[in-house]
């Protein structure tokens, strides 16, 4: 389904977050978020998934905009992971997945023989069947983020929208999650994922869109955006852009900036947003 | 990686009804045997059986089908239908009232020591029944505690909402501005004005009791659970979809402000009204819910049942040992709860004490 961010708008306090943002995310391919913390990446993904609501713009899914759907009509359509969703104790994995059915069940009624069915389905292509029957709270950071996942499949979305899903995890684990994103985005649905690391996103997405302080400074294919010059610009740092031998596609290794010359586009924030 | 909940069995997975079903029917089977024997204790032996078939006659009477003479005998048939009926079916449904509220407070806050008095309604209903009190309208009590409560219920959220989104946060931190608020309030009124008569009401009010209930509190906390408590239970699915936190339950299609105010309201509502019956007994509605999701687990199709179930079974058996242990004294209910309930939780966090570790 093809997806269009149309000047999308978002305020806090008077502080432009995300400003005026366009890009159009390929039909069943990855793309990623990127840019430094406080550049607008998670704010931009909660006004899509309706978690915010935008101040104007339309986020148009297929010929309907997102924006204008019900919770619950957008629910059906849209799915989001968090980058730390809670993993509250006393709840079993597959009850946490079978979660991801609420949009499509009846508010009073109990769940199908389908819902279950398709829980169970999406534990498998999350790769978490084996823990199906483990208590959520007892899993790993990798193995929680998969059950987050398989929520989410569960909901059996054509918009998935993941925050920061390699967060944490080591690099078995990342590798893991790209690949269930892999095998979804194969399936024809698209995924957009913020992301802070550079040479994951440059191994794996299909598109790239590059904030800085809320607004889009480039977006395109991994050779497009990953420049030197952008990410200097954007992060304040130097890098040197070399090519995959295997993949063609680009791998970066990063300087710091000479001393007394930081970038005026980069944000200044802690890092652990 | 960062909670490992100690835990020996795997948390059972039944989805659907079936996994419903044997724990209530259980549940139900112990809570009427438990007030059958808790009608039957007393200085005034009743045999269970006779119970039975004190309250059969009533029973039939009610329905116009009378079968003539009381099978006890006019002094213990008015034991049973009078005095003891009454205070354990009341006992019994403040005790399901308390522990619902609790659970779904627990899980609307994301705060386990949440309870159903977190919005102030305690410290509200106090100020509400201690000033009856001291003006010498005791008459009025019940009701001056329920408007007591609404009304610090509805200052918190009020405040709570003024702030903004109603989070789980602005929530906890406005009730209890409120509450100390409303505490003070109390403590001036008693010690300005309190006589020695009344101190005796005022401290029976304050930690919770049944004695004296009759059949208009039967028909006030049984209706409030009945209408109140139905609701709650009906939004477990809606409950559920909390677990993750507000964004991910927007996520899923749930208007988390809406139903986080609508949930409050009835709680608070059916609080207010269990409150204005019995006083404001303590530790049912924040032990009952942990100890059900040990057992049970966390989805609120079993969870919120289960919770009213052990929770009128608790304070059934609480009332029972209030006024039978030191006859012919009488301890307030909230006392009992207390002593058994402080204990419990402690032990309950020992349990989990990796768990808690986070806390």
């Amino acid at each position: 389904m093809s997806l269009h961010l149309d000047r999308l708008r978002w305020t806090v306090g008077g502080r432009v977050v995300v400003d005026e943002v366009d890009c159009t995310p390929p039909e069943g391919g990855l793309t990623g978020v990127l840019g430094p913390n406080g550049a607008g990446k998670s704010s931009l993904l909660r006004l899509v998934a309706g978690v915010l609501a935008a101040d104007s713009g339309r986020a148009v899914l297929a010929g309907t905009d997102l924006l204008g759907l019900s919770r619950r009509d957008r629910a059906r359509r849209v799915a989001f992971v968090e980058q730390e969703s809670l993993s509250p104790a006393g709840l079993s994995v597959r009850q946490a997945v079978l979660l991801g059915r609420t949009p499509h069940t009846s508010r009073w009624g109990s769940t199908s023989a389908r819902d279950e069915e398709l829980a169970e389905q999406a534990l498998l292509d999350a790769g978490a069947l084996e823990l199906a029957d483990r208590e959520l709270a007892t899993l790993s950071g990798g193995e929680r983020q998969r059950v987050h996942l398989a929520r989410a499949l569960a909901q059996e979305p054509e918009l998935l929208l993941l925050d920061e899903p390699t967060n944490h995890l080591d690099v078995r684990a990342q590798l893991d999650t790209l690949d269930v994103v892999g095998r979804l985005t194969a399936r024809g649905v698209t995924v957009v994922a913020a992301l802070h690391d550079l040479n994951l996103a440059a191994s794996a997405c299909d598109h790239l869109v590059l904030l800085a302080q809320g607004q889009v400074v480039a977006a395109g294919s991994v050779h497009e955006v990953l420049r030197p010059e952008l990410i200097d610009a954007v992060y304040g740092v130097r890098s040197l852009v070399l090519e995959h031998p295997e993949t063609g596609r680009p791998v970066l290794t990063f300087t710091p900036p000479s001393r007394g010359r930081r970038s005026a586009v980069r944000a200044e924030h802690p890092a652990g947003r | 990686m960062t909670s490992t909940l100690r835990r020996d069995a795997p948390v059972a997975v039944g989805p659907g009804r079936r996994g419903v079903a044997v724990p209530l029917l259980a549940a139900s089977a112990v809570l009427l045997a438990s007030m059958t024997v808790a009608v039957s204790v007393g200085p005034a032996g009743i045999a269970p059986a006779d119970v039975w078939a004190s309250v059969a006659h009533h029973l039939t009477g009610l329905l116009g089908a009378g079968t003539g003479t009381a099978p006890l005998g006019p002094l213990l048939d008015g034991v049973v239908w009078e005095l003891r009926l009454p205070r354990v079916l009341t006992a019994a449904a403040v005790g399901a009232g308390l522990a619902l509220c609790g659970a779904v407070m627990q899980s609307l806050t994301r705060n386990p020591l949440a309870d159903p008095y977190l919005l102030g309604l305690s410290a509200g209903a106090s100020l509400g029944a201690v000033s009856v009190i001291v003006l010498g309208i005791s008459l009025l009590l019940p009701v001056a505690a329920f408007v007591g409560a609404f009304l610090a219920m509805a200052a918190a959220l009020g405040l709570a909402g003024s702030l903004g989104t109603l989070t789980p946060g602005r929530t906890v931190l406005a009730g209890l501005a409120v509450a100390q608020l409303c505490a003070a309030a109390t403590s001036f009124v008693i010690f300005w004005s309190a006589t020695g008569d009344s101190y005796r009401d005022i401290l029976a009010w304050l930690m919770g009791s049944l004695a004296g209930a009759g059949w208009a509190d039967v028909a006030i906390a049984v209706t409030a659970v009945a209408v109140l408590g139905t609701g709650l239970v009906g939004s477990a699915r809606t409950l559920d979809a909390f677990a993750f936190g507000d964004a991910a339950a927007t996520a899923l299609g749930i208007d988390v402000p809406r139903t986080r105010w609508v949930l409050l309201t009835a709680v608070a509502l059916l609080t207010g009204g269990l409150v204005a019956v019995s006083g404001s007994i303590g530790f049912v509605g924040l032990i009952v819910p942990h100890a059900v999701r040990l057992v049970v687990g966390a989805p609120h199709r079993r969870l919120l049942p289960l919770s009213a179930l052990v929770g009128a079974i608790f304070l059934v058996w609480a009332d029972t040992a209030a006024r039978a242990l030191f006859e012919p004294r009488e301890l307030p209910v909230g006392i009992v709860t207390a002593f058994v309930g402080a204990p419990v939780f402690a032990a309950l966090l020992w349990q989990r004490r990796t768990a808690s570790a986070e806390l």
